[in-house]
């Protein structure tokens, strides 16, 4: 493993509790985390088959308050803020003037003018100085107010068809429900822990995300455990996400992509208004899309596809484009992936090729997700 | 952790037992705990002549893909079909069946230039 230089990275309250539990730890997005405890498929299954608790503390919450704080968030993000109830959250995007992406991330309307935004660990100071620099007329004439709050809190994710009981053993008998899907909840725990609550995830089964006081961490994480959640590393994260062709920022997004050529166009309100990007995803429409996110199986028995390996025409032909995910599926025993394929290439039964150190592997283009 | 005492050991975690000048070369049982769940083991071709530090194998885990270098020169002249089929050896028996390939050593002497058990035992801790 290479040696990393460690002075910049930063710890979540629960780095000495991981390294109790044997995690493996490495740096991710300025922050030393568990890639991994008794193993990556073992804590995949655990997830899929009952319940798992993933350390999410480095991750961003970013509250919007005023009273032009909906209609301006509208003109910021892609999908619409407007149509939120109060309780009620989205999966959004957050992008350039070029309709590149800059984050996605999910919002949640959590008053009749204040919103919680729990962004991507490694855009926390990206996302915060984007919206600071759209919300300047505002925040001058006293309308927006922004705070990055993601030092104040720890996160845990736990996900599983078993998250629901693990929930009502963690809370206890005044511990109250979760928020239904996509919905968000804030609570005061027995010890008198203020608590928030997301009805969501990113491995596809059933499951929330809690963010309690960083000083409270590892005692809710404890109770997590103590529950029957299996802890759970950034390695399955990865690869729960990628069964389900959840995009990841920084592999998948970027500022280069926009989120209709990711797939994302059920996130993009066009019709809502005027938004940062809007210009260039409505010639997209319009125009049809040059290149698109798609998935990709392989159908040999071979190395695991990875980021970056080269996508090629079949029998040897040239290559196309570069997996921006890829890894063997637990759950398949097979290698999975995404990459941008040009329009041509990315209709589904597509055969292609992967480039792993010079040979090459038959894949083809499947229909997402991949279980 | 295992460090059989009759190996010779590189820096890069493979191990070497001689029998003769025919040399058989896997990773450590410290290299396998590392790496975790192997997933797919690519062997080097039979009749490759290899030199010292030369990257002739490649064992994947799910999270990384790890060159493995060969320790002595020489001709392979053997490699391990059952770790293909079934990578998983290479965790449960990395001395044994998890072994990888067979080199007919042109120098014996070079492996004194690995080291024992002892020395291992050092570089790991």
């Amino acid at each position: 493993m290479s040696e990393e230089d460690n002075s910049e990275v930063k710890q979540t309250p629960l780095a000495a509790r991981h390294l109790e539990l044997g995690a493996k730890m490495a740096a991710f997005a300025g922050w030393e985390m568990p890639i991994q405890y008794a193993g990556i498929m073992s804590e995949h299954l655990a997830v899929r088959e009952n319940a798992g608790v993933f350390d999410i503390s480095h991750m961003g919450q970013i509250w919007v308050r005023g009273p032009h704080a909906l209609e301006w968030l509208n003109g910021v993000l892609t999908n619409d803020v407007a149509g939120l109830e109060i309780g009620e959250g989205q999966y959004t995007l957050m992008l350039n003037d070029k309709g590149g992406v800059i984050d996605d991330l999910i919002i949640y309307r959590t008053g009749e003018a204040e919103l919680f935004l729990v962004v991507n660990a490694s855009r926390i100071e990206v996302d915060f100085k984007w919206l600071e620099e759209q919300a300047y007329r505002h925040i001058e004439e006293g309308g927006i107010e922004l705070d990055n709050d993601s030092e104040l809190f720890a996160g845990l994710a736990i996900q599983g068809p078993k998250a629901v009981e693990v929930w009502e053993a963690m809370a206890g008998e005044s511990g109250g429900a979760l928020p239904e899907r996509n919905h968000i909840a804030q609570v005061i725990a027995e010890n008198g822990d203020s608590l928030i609550l997301c009805r969501t995830g990113y491995t596809g089964e059933d499951g929330f995300e809690l963010f309690c006081p960083a000083a409270s961490a590892v005692l809710w994480f404890d109770k997590a455990l103590a529950a029957g959640s299996e802890p759970c590393g950034l390695g399955a994260r990865d690869t729960l996400r990628l069964e389900k062709c959840y995009p990841l920022n920084g592999s998948d997004l970027d500022e280069e992509h926009t989120p209709l050529e990711a797939g994302l166009g059920f996130f993009v309100k066009l019709d809502k208004g005027e938004f940062v990007g809007r210009e260039i995803l409505a010639k997209q429409k319009e125009n049809g899309l040059d290149r698109r996110l798609c998935a990709i199986r392989m159908t040999v028995k071979g190395p695991p596809p990875r980021p970056h390996y080269g996508v090629c025409q079949p029998d040897g032909g040239e290559q196309i484009a570069e997996l921006s995910s890829g890894g063997l599926s637990p759950s398949l025993k097979e290698g999975i992936g995404m990459a941008y394929l040009p329009q041509d290439s990315a209709k589904v039964g597509t055969k292609i090729e992967i480039d792993v150190r010079g040979r090459r592997y038959e894949a083809e283009v499947v229909k997402k997700p991949f279980i | 952790m295992n460090i059989p005492d009759q190996l010779k050991y590189a820096e890069s975690h493979e191990w070497t037992a001689m029998s003769d000048d025919l040399a058989t070369i896997g990773i450590s049982d410290h290299a396998q705990t590392e790496l975790t769940d192997i997933v797919y083991v690519e062997v080097p071709e039979v009749g490759r002549v290899v030199s010292p530090g030369e990257p002739v194998a490649v064992v994947e885990s799910v999270k990384a893909a790890s060159d493995i270098y060969a320790p002595i020169s020489g001709e392979i002249v053997e490699v391990n079909e059952a770790v293909q089929n079934d990578p998983e050896l290479v965790n449960t028996d990395p001395y044994g069946e998890g072994w990888l390939f067979k080199i007919k050593a042109e120098d014996t002497s070079q492996l004194d230039a690995l080291m024992d058990a002892g020395a291992y035992k050092t570089h790991i801790s």
